[in-house]
């Protein structure tokens, strides 16, 4: 199967990626990242679909030939589950190549669940965590029980649900740019309820929504850290949070 | 012309809402109430997914087929003795209104509740002819005294509080006791019905809009809860019903269909505490009710919308669902989207009738969270058309070229993933070395509108691709 | 035909591609308007004639209407002067010329009873409604010189007679019977469906009851 890391975890985090090939290969899937950019989300978004075309293309060449597709982002496996098909509707060459990749991609955590049946996870992680979900994963593709269902097996990690879990954290990509004052805003009321949830540590499946929250809080100065579910379910969350400094220069080199 | 547009200035008008601590302390107040109302009576009714999808297809067939339902519409309106006129435009129906208070002499005009008159700047044009339209909705009735648009479709002073409204009844009412008690919400409400009440009573003619137009009788049907919209309608001599084109549906059966979807959409109510029909002028034998009958029929752009891309916005019954759900109205209310109508349904609709040039910020500032489509009763696609209106500015390049620009230089690398990951790297390990000693940039270069707000995670150092091939390679 | 009428069909039929005198359309349009198919009723009012008047009778107090359960018409005169007194309501009311409520014995009260529909004087009113609908606690109530509407909306208590024979489920079952007694494709000038008393909520979302019209509502339901 193929791994689609999204270009965020392939730029700013790429323990992601790893923490996802981690749970794919403990399950026993043979997992291989063929070459990638992007999946052309931004472009569609901003109504450039000739690019998004492109781009979409470029996916379908690079990963149709694997059994599975699986994607550590809801928006991103969204793109390909939802909107290549509509892309590419009606193309008598491409709408059936576009289809086949749709089927046979996942996000990660339903994949592990949907696909694969897992219903635990081998991985410690202390504390209270409060998970966010992310509107692409939550509309799109109905992820809402499958994350908390892994995390429960998570030993020494308890869940605590915070207000209004499932609504937008504002960033919405080129939106938290393009509408940067309103997107504050959302994101404000998003850390705030955050913070009154208690936990520690917030977590998502989407590496957009977590740097936006990740920005919001330590610019607040909170001291709750920001990860990517796959890092805890894969039990690689030892190192540092979204948007923290590694406290121990000797941890950069070695990641490095 | 149709009422007047600050769409262009979304931006502007978006910063002064968010800047307005009582504006949003007023949002933020009634928002749960919405949300909450509506779950509830979603889940009170096991078939509202079933009633979704049958509303959805009323609608689709019935504009599939809209000219013929017009046509028989329009005679059994006839038959039954009422008129029906045909409006191109705004400027069209707000003439063929004053024309028929003229013709009866009339010197004030109640109103009910009705978008479409507000879309057509109906009370502006009348004022200038001579006859003083008069809103009779109590949140209406508000923002009427306040020279305000409605900043929500179906509540249209909720950006007010009860310190706001004893204000301008105070200023208004200056016939009242100046030191009588307002203190208490059914003051105000007692007060309005009070001076109201006056209003309906020697009104020359009655405005209303409609929720519905039933084909099969030639019936429209309005929804309120105040019966505001019944008095403006059977007291005065001449009732004119004013509205557009897409609120047909074929039969009282069908109606039915969308009233069960419609007040638990919009109130949370199970139905609306009135519900009324009307079928042509007072009938032989009774004893009130209108002698005249009228329906204005408007089009102002909406005949454009069908057989294209905006055709399912046309399903629309402006339950304002997708607003009271949608976290930027949350921010910054109504009046922000600059026109007649806010929030998700506005934002594709109000491209679709003053044009993509004045209204284009509109289908843009959204995060496409999709909560809009989740709950609209007649399962409209409404990020995916604002994604079409996208499409559309990209297409005749009215994005501003820095946003352009930018989407360019990201594309031609990613369009070559050769270069890409090459030039990610250096990027990426060039930021890294920059923020070594920090976890996250306060500022950076060409991030500003990203930094100014919160910060930005630096990255690991070394992207993912190429971790991954040396990880794999020492295998 | 209208200029403006014609040019609004035109560019109707530009956008849907059609011409209107293809017959397949118009066929499709007189099968839905013969047939009026019913679509998606709710399981919640499909109840025998016990259960709809038990399911109308929590649904009218839901929606904050009150309600009095009378076994036969000649007790409606006697409900309706003990509903006023309890609410400290002078004994006078206004009604129809509806035929249910002719022969009652209004005699046997201290009620003054007037008839004809309300130019804004009249503080309470009785009316007959026509059906109930038990899925939402509806009152139908058609226009008339039976009942005028005037009388649903002006005075500030509605009192409504409504036999329990009358209690449909939903709110579907409404038309056929409508259809058969004003023929089909006819109405009366005006159908009110009522739900309640008047409310508003445009004061910061609060519901406060009696905005324009009735700020009562009371139901007597007739069983025998």
């Amino acid at each position: 199967m193929a791994l689609f890391a999204t270009c965020l975890v392939d730029s700013l985090r790429p323990n992601v990626g790893f923490a996802t090939a981690k749970l794919l290969e403990e399950a026993g899937c043979r997992v291989e990242v063929p070459r990638q950019t992007c999946c052309g989300q931004p472009a569609y978004n901003s109504g450039d679909r000739a690019t998004a075309k492109t781009l979409a293309l470029q996916m379908i060449e690079a990963f149709e030939s694997y059994d599975y597709v699986v994607v550590p982002s809801g928006s991103c496996a969204g793109m390909i589950i939802k909107h290549y098909p509509a892309l590419f509707a009606g193309d008598p060459n491409l709408a059936g190549r576009a289809d086949r990749l749709a089927a046979k991609t996942f996000e990660l955590v339903s994949f592990l669940v949907g696909v694969l049946g897992l219903k635990t996870v081998s991985a410690r992680f202390e504390g209270q965590v409060t998970y966010h979900d992310s509107c692409s994963g939550l509309r799109e593709l109905g992820i809402k029980d499958q994350p908390r269902t892994l995390l429960a097996s998570v030993e020494g990690l308890e869940l605590v649900e915070m207000k209004d879990a499932d609504v937008c954290c504002g960033f919405g990509g080129t939106f938290a740019v393009k509408y940067g004052e309103i997107s504050d805003k959302i994101v404000t009321e998003k850390c705030a309820n955050v913070t009154t949830s208690a936990a520690k540590t917030l977590l998502a499946g989407d590496l957009g929504c977590l740097l936006n929250m990740a920005g919001k809080l330590s610019r607040q100065g909170s001291g709750i850290e920001v990860r990517h579910v796959a890092e805890v379910l894969a039990g690689m969350a030892e190192g540092p949070a979204i948007g923290r400094a590694a406290q121990d220069p000797a941890l950069v080199e070695a990641r490095s | 012309m149709s009422a007047h547009s600050t769409a262009h200035d979304f931006k502007a008008n978006a910063s002064r809402a968010i800047a307005d601590t009582q504006l949003t302390g007023n949002l933020k107040a009634v928002r749960q109430n919405f949300i909450d109302k509506r779950a509830k009576a979603v889940k009170g009714l096991p078939e509202f997914e079933a009633l979704r999808e049958s509303g959805k297809e009323i609608k689709d067939h019935t504009l599939a087929h809209l000219d013929l339902y017009l046509e028989y519409y329009a005679q059994k309106v006839e038959e039954s003795g009422g008129h029906v006129h045909f409006a191109a435009d705004a400027e069209e129906a707000r003439k063929i209104a004053l024309d028929i208070c003229r013709k009866v002499g009339a010197k004030t005009v109640t109103k009910g509740k009705s978008m479409i008159t507000e879309e057509v700047g109906l009370n502006a044009y009348l004022e200038a002819n001579g006859v003083t339209p008069v809103e009779t909705d109590l949140g209406e009735y508000i923002i009427q005294l306040r020279g305000e648009t409605p900043s929500h479709i179906i509540a249209p002073a909720v950006h007010l509080n009860k310190h706001q409204i004893e204000g301008d009844f105070r200023r208004v009412h200056t016939h009242l006791d100046p030191a009588r008690d307002l203190n208490e919400k059914v003051s105000l409400l007692t007060e309005a019905r009070g001076v109201l009440r006056d209003r309906f009573l020697v009104a020359d003619v009655g405005i209303t809009g409609a929720n519905f137009l039933v084909a099969e009788t030639g019936t429209s049907i309005i929804v309120t809860n105040e019966g505001n919209g019944d008095l403006t309608q059977i007291l005065p001599k001449v009732h004119i019903v004013m509205t557009s084109i897409e609120k047909m549906v074929p039969t009282l059966e069908d109606a039915s269909q969308i009233l069960r979807l419609l007040a638990r959409s919009a109130t949370g109510q199970e139905m609306s505490v009135y519900t009324t029909l009307s079928t042509g002028p007072r009938r032989m034998g009774d004893l009130d009710g209108p002698e005249e009958y009228h329906v204005i029929l408007l089009d102002n752009g909406r005949s454009a919308m069908l057989g294209g891309e905006f055709q399912d916005m046309l399903r629309c019954i402006r339950c304002a669902a997708c607003m009271n759900h949608c976290p930027v109205y949350h921010q910054i209310g109504g009046h922000a989207y600059g026109w007649i109508y806010p929030g998700p349904m506005g934002s594709v609709l109000s491209p679709s009738l003053i044009g993509v040039d004045e209204a284009g910020h509109l289908p843009n500032a959204s995060t496409f969270c999709g909560r809009c489509e989740a709950v609209c009763p007649m399962k409209i696609p409404l990020p995916k058309m604002m994604r079409h209106w996208r499409e559309r500015e990209f297409e005749r390049n009215l994005n501003p070229a820095l946003q352009r620009w930018g989407l360019g230089f990201w594309a031609f690398f990613a369009k070559r993933p050769r270069l890409y990951a090459l030039a990610n790297r250096l990027a990426i390990k060039a930021m890294a070395l920059i923020g070594r000693k920090k976890g996250s940039f306060k500022g950076l270069p060409g991030l500003g509108a990203w930094t100014k707000y919160r910060d930005f995670a630096v990255p690991e150092g070394e992207t993912f691709q190429a971790k991954w091939k040396k990880a794999r390679a020492g295998r | 035909m209208s200029e403006s009428r014609a040019t609004m069909l035109a560019s109707i039929r530009r956008s849907l591609g059609v011409k209107g005198d293809e017959r397949i359309r118009k066929a499709m349009v007189e099968d839905r308007l013969e047939r009026a198919p019913k679509g998606v009723i709710p399981d919640r009012a499909q109840l025998d004639a016990a259960g709809k008047l038990a399911l109308m009778l929590e649904k009218l107090e839901a929606a904050q209407a009150s309600v009095a359960r009378l076994a036969s018409y000649a007790d409606v005169p006697g409900a309706i002067a003990q509903y006023l007194r309890d609410n400290n309501l002078p004994a006078s009311i206004r009604r129809g010329e509806d035929s249910r409520l002719d022969g009652l014995p209004w005699a046997e009260t201290a009620l003054e009873v007037s008839k004809g529909p309300s130019a804004g004087h009249d503080l309470s009113a009785v009316s007959h409604a026509d059906l109930g609908v038990a899925e939402t606690g509806t009152l139908v109530l058609a226009s008339g010189a039976d009942n005028p509407t005037t009388l649903n909306f002006l005075p500030d208590y509605h009192i409504v007679v409504l036999s329990a024979a009358d209690v449909a489920g939903d709110l579907e079952s409404l038309w056929p019977k409508l259809r058969r007694k004003h023929g089909k494709g006819a109405m009366p000038r005006t159908v009110n469906l009522i739900t309640g008393p008047s409310r508003s909520g445009d004061i910061e979302q609060t519901i406060l009851l009696g905005a324009h019209g009735p700020r009562s509502l009371h139901v007597l339901v007739v069983e025998g």
